[in-house]
């Protein structure tokens, strides 16, 4: 295995190593600092009225009756905050593909004249504490005359479907392509072409703590205290908004609890509260209920991909065709259209494709926007593919472990450009596959499995090789120039050291939960040469530190982490100066070895760095006139590539072929994010993030009914995985270095989730082959997984479901070929 | 909502009296009235357990117990588990483990395991997780805290939970 290039660290060695969390004190002793836990001097409390219809024009509301509460100090609608900024201006979409036409809607934070999903914004109400005013949202009375709904979105792109916004005269808001290669005379060429129309079903990123939002005007300044990834760009957007210049505007993330991608964005309420707060001249907090999360916090996934993949009859690929259909919901947020194109860099996976060619086509529907949740467009691109690598093997009846082998790029063609012209760093995809081979003894599972097959008991396992893209991101690639998002991508870091010698690092990464305080004290306290316990990490507050683009797509670390590396790097250097001037040595001749700074040759002559902090702070004669005083060194970091972690997971399920209950008993990870800063906060990213794929493919999903009413509005609807479902995992790594960073390192925060839906699917597939199961979409709940089996047993002919005669007539049979769960044709020719 | 009642509760050693509206949530008296904001909300429909509070030594949701049906009773929140700054097993367990994430269901996590190691001392691990069903973690996929519980196992005895 490789290790952090340790040119530049002092010998402390603390990259590496699993150091334990310093962010946890006071988070087990209850003394978390989140959004919520807040109340401030004349605090007033802010609820929402919002739409009960998915569609509708509004003729009336009457406030009257919510004012004449007691406690309630103010009703606003979207007429009440005209004039404030925010009924001019909608909330912001960053993307503007080159050459792209696409219909964006004016998404207004209140609602104007009409509401197209449910929960949209009506009013907001403004009290004295958090229960009048949720009292006093049953007192505001608002007449909707209601409009056609359209919910599917196939029935979307139909002539004649209701419009979502009839000024459009169409529901599709754009298509987007890229090809490279000929994938249609590729299949037209191909051996064998297999097809299949896969759902990846809407989900919820759902993080423990709801949204919150406090807004504390002081003057013509205004300070927000919010549950946000992304602080810097949020007080970005709402300087625009508010028409307030960015100095005047402070926003802080204290400590957040999750984001999961739901965080990262500007919602509605934020700017609600502070035009608010403004209007009033007074502290205002909103909290969302659980239901209000479910409902109008961002959703993710939502597409149906129609994939054909072309190859030889040996099992190589020759071409990867996909179509693309992305229900975004009604309204766009910061990234919503651009999402379901975002995984399109790793389209070809692990494998060597030549031929591949996407098409996606984003549809507005009346339910919430869809946009980044865990994996944003990684997770769909890998599970359609890897379940597609199964459904392959199967159709030449070549073992998927095989399939894999057949088609990887090799470890010897990095870095390795793609038919679409991506530039994947470094890779070994065979060293993950083989690591996990050593672990599962795939010889002595299928034996098992045969035997437990002979008892009606259906045991399978799923592979999932996956590669993913993060890192983000190389702003030219990106940026308005490239990709077409109005912003770029790049870290801030300062590095300093106090008088004493302590240091304090800034980071324009806002972590929230993923201990990066830990591993960026790690990476400064080594090339400082100090202790990672005198290392304290600031970030999450635009008064504090340079502008940074916040936390998400697995950047903090291959793009925040090093430039916090490169920022320490030009304190060593300076620090090497100073040393070297009061040593009488050369600088180059100055080196930091554990932890002290020492003349090459005589490790007598040496110094601490709180000795040369010290002598930064108050210069002694020895340093030259012109020595610039402290110990401070800023960087900003923009990457010239991506990073492409990758690794190998696979799952073990029994599936109970009499209930459909799916139970996960193994799932072993080997996964390859560079070389590790601190192991033991890899394991856990990728422990929470297999949970987050695997309670998609098996319990999860956002539900409207065709009314557009949220069916899974609460918890108790929409299913979580709980520490009872799962298995304790599994997991191995490979190191392979990025060439992209000094650090080497890649991202780690999404790639569980990424990985582990199709290893859950083509398990279950794997365990149901035997009773003619050759395909399920997720999620894989009981239901579901019972009428596939019905639908692959064939119309109620009373044969035998198990071998061992168990007959399931009594369930009801008969519904095969019928109804959402029913499989598709399958394809293969 | 008119009209109040007086309460009269033991929080974490501390007699606390307030007058309360009837309806006050438990969760509620304890963060927004007596300022102990370790106790978090998550869900609302008792799902979660992230509000997970002990209620005369057994953990309740105290989302779903009002503020008045705590009256006369003795109440401990993860404010009181650590001792003169000393941690109890449990904190340690998570912290030694890496048993927590964005740390925002931990405390109820956390008082939720004290409850179980009560009631089972030494459990096994399906024992944790079953014990544990009614504590959502989004951040952690539950392995490295039915780790934490496992450590602190057998340490807890004679430890005020």
């Amino acid at each position: 295995m490789s290790t952090v290039d340790d040119t530049t660290t002092g010998g402390n060695g603390f990259v590496g190593q699993a150091i334990k969390r310093k962010e946890d004190r006071p988070l087990i002793t209850g003394r978390g600092n989140y959004v919520d836990n807040m109340q401030l001097p004349g605090m007033q409390w802010m609820a929402v009225v919002r739409s009960p219809v998915a569609h509708a024009a509004i003729t009336s509301i009457d406030t009257a009756a919510a004012k004449q509460r007691p406690g309630v100090v103010a009703v606003y609608t979207a007429d009440d905050l005209a004039g404030s900024g925010i009924a001019e201006t909608g909330i912001p979409m960053f993307w503007a593909p080159p050459g792209v036409e696409i219909k964006t809607p004016v998404h207004f934070p209140l609602a104007r004249g009409e509401v197209k999903f449910a929960g949209q914004a009506v009013a907001v109400v403004i009290g004295g504490d958090r229960y009048s005013v949720v009292d006093a949202v049953e007192d505001v009375f608002v007449e909707y005359d209601e409009k056609p709904v359209v919910i599917d979105p196939e029935a979307a792109l139909q002539d004649g479907s209701p419009l979502v916004h009839e000024d459009f005269g169409t529901n599709k808001t754009h298509d987007w392509s890229i090809d490279g290669g000929d994938a249609d005379g590729a299949l037209a060429e191909a051996d064998v072409v297999v097809e299949r129309r896969i759902v990846n079903h809407r989900i919820s990123g759902a993080p423990i703590e709801p949204r919150s939002t406090i807004a504390d005007p002081r003057g013509d300044e205004l300070t927000i205290y919010s549950t946000t990834q992304i602080p810097h760009i949020l007080r970005f957007a709402l300087s625009g908004i508010l028409g307030m210049p960015e100095d005047k505007l402070r926003v802080v993330a204290p400590h957040v609890g999750g984001g999961f991608g739901a965080k990262l964005q500007v919602y509605g309420e934020e700017i609600l509260v502070a035009a608010a707060a403004r209007k009033l001249g007074r502290p205002v907090k909103w909290t969302e209920s659980r239901t209000e999360h479910m409902a109008t916090s961002h959703h993710g996934r939502d597409q149906i991909n129609h994939v054909k993949i072309g190859a030889t009859s040996d099992g190589k690929i020759t071409a990867l065709k996909l179509h693309t259909i992305a229900d975004v919901g009604a309204y766009f947020q910061i990234l919503t259209p651009f999402i379901p194109e975002l995984g399109f860099p790793v389209a070809n996976g692990c494998y060597d494709i030549p031929n591949v060619k996407l098409d996606f086509t984003c549809v507005f529907t009346n339910k919430f926007a869809t946009d980044a949740i865990r994996g944003a467009g990684r997770p769909e691109i890998t599970h359609f593919l890897e379940v597609m690598m199964d459904q392959l093997a199967a159709a030449l009846g070549v073992d998927p472990v095989e399939i894999r082998r057949r088609n990887f790029i090799a470890a010897d063609a990095f870095p390795y450009e793609t038919a679409l012209g991506i530039n994947y760093d470094s890779g070994n995809y065979q060293g993950t596959l083989d690591k996990l081979l050593t672990h599962v003894d795939m010889q002595a599972f299928r034996q098992e499995q045969e035997q437990m097959r002979a008892q009606g008991k259906y045991r399978g396992i799923g592979l999932s090789t996956y590669v993913e893209v993060c890192g983000l991101a190389p702003s030219r690639a990106v940026g308005p120039q490239g990709v077409g998002l109005q912003a770029a991508f790049w870290e801030s870091a300062v590095v300093r050291v106090t008088p004493s010698g302590s240091a304090i690092v800034f980071s324009g990464a806002s972590p929230h939960g993923q201990g990066l305080d830990t591993s960026y004290a790690q990476i400064a306290a080594d090339r400082l040469g100090i202790d990672v316990q005198n290392v304290e990490v600031l970030h999450g507050d635009t008064n504090q530190g340079p502008f940074g683009w916040g936390t998400y797509g697995s950047r903090s670390l291959a793009v925040g982490g090093e430039a916090i590396a490169r920022a320490a790097n030009k304190v060593q250097d300076k620090a090497k100066r100073i040393c070297a001037a009061l040593l009488e040595a050369a600088p180059e001749d100055i080196e930091l070895v554990d932890g002290k700074f020492q003349v090459k040759g005589s490790p007598d002559k040496s110094m601490t760095m709180a000795e040369i902090s010290g002598a930064a702070h108050i210069p002694p004669n020895e340093l030259p006139a012109d020595f610039e005083p402290g110990l401070d060194e800023t960087s900003f970091y923009d990457p010239e590539n991506f990073v492409f972690p990758f690794g190998a997971h696979a799952c073990v399920v029994d599936v109970d072929a009499e209930s459909g209950k799916v139970d996960i008993v193994r799932w072993v990870a080997v996964d390859d994010c560079g070389p590790a800063i601190n192991p033991m906060l890899i394991d856990g990213q990728v422990h929470g993030g297999i949970t987050h794929g695997i309670g998609q493919a098996l319990f999860e999903q956002i539900v409207y009914d065709e009314n557009g009413q949220l069916v899974t509005g609460t918890f108790v609807d929409y299913a979580l995985p709980t520490a009872a479902e799962l298995p304790s995992y599994e997991t191995d790594r490979q190191e392979t270095r990025s060439p992209v960073n000094q650090l080497g390192v890649k991202g780690v925060g999404e790639a569980g989730t990424i990985a582990a839906s199709p290893a859950v699917v083509n398990a279950v597939i794997d365990a149901l082959r035997p009773l003619g199961v050759d395909y399920i979409d997720m999620p894989l709940t009981p239901l579901r997984v019972w009428e596939t089996i019905q639908a692959a047993q064939g119309p109620g002919d009373g044969a035998p479901l198990t071998e061992q005669g168990a007959e399931l007539d009594e369930h009801g049979r008969g519904s095969a070929g019928s109804g959402p769960t029913a499989p598709e044709e399958g394809g293969a020719a | 909502m008119s009209g109040t009642v007086r309460v009269r509760v033991d929080v974490n050693g501390e007699t606390r009296e307030n007058e309360v509206e009837p309806r006050l949530l438990l969760v509620h008296y304890l963060r927004d009235v007596l300022g102990l904001t370790g106790t978090h909300v998550g869900c609302d429909t008792t799902n979660c357990g992230a509000c997970t509070v002990h209620l005369n030594g057994e953990s309740v949701k105290s989302c779903t117990v009002l503020a008045a049906q705590a009256d006369g009773a003795e109440v401990k929140t993860i404010e009181g588990m650590s001792q003169n700054g000393e941690l109890h097993p449990l904190q340690q367990a998570f912290h030694d483990n890496h048993g927590l994430q964005c740390g925002y269901c931990t405390p109820g996590m956390i008082m939720a395991a004290a409850d179980l190691l009560q009631r089972n001392p030494n459990p096994s691990e399906e024992e944790v997780r079953h014990g544990l069903e009614g504590n959502l973690c989004r951040c952690t996929g539950y392995h490295n805290i039915v780790k934490s519980v496992l450590d602190a196992a057998g340490k807890t005895q004679g430890v005020s939970a």
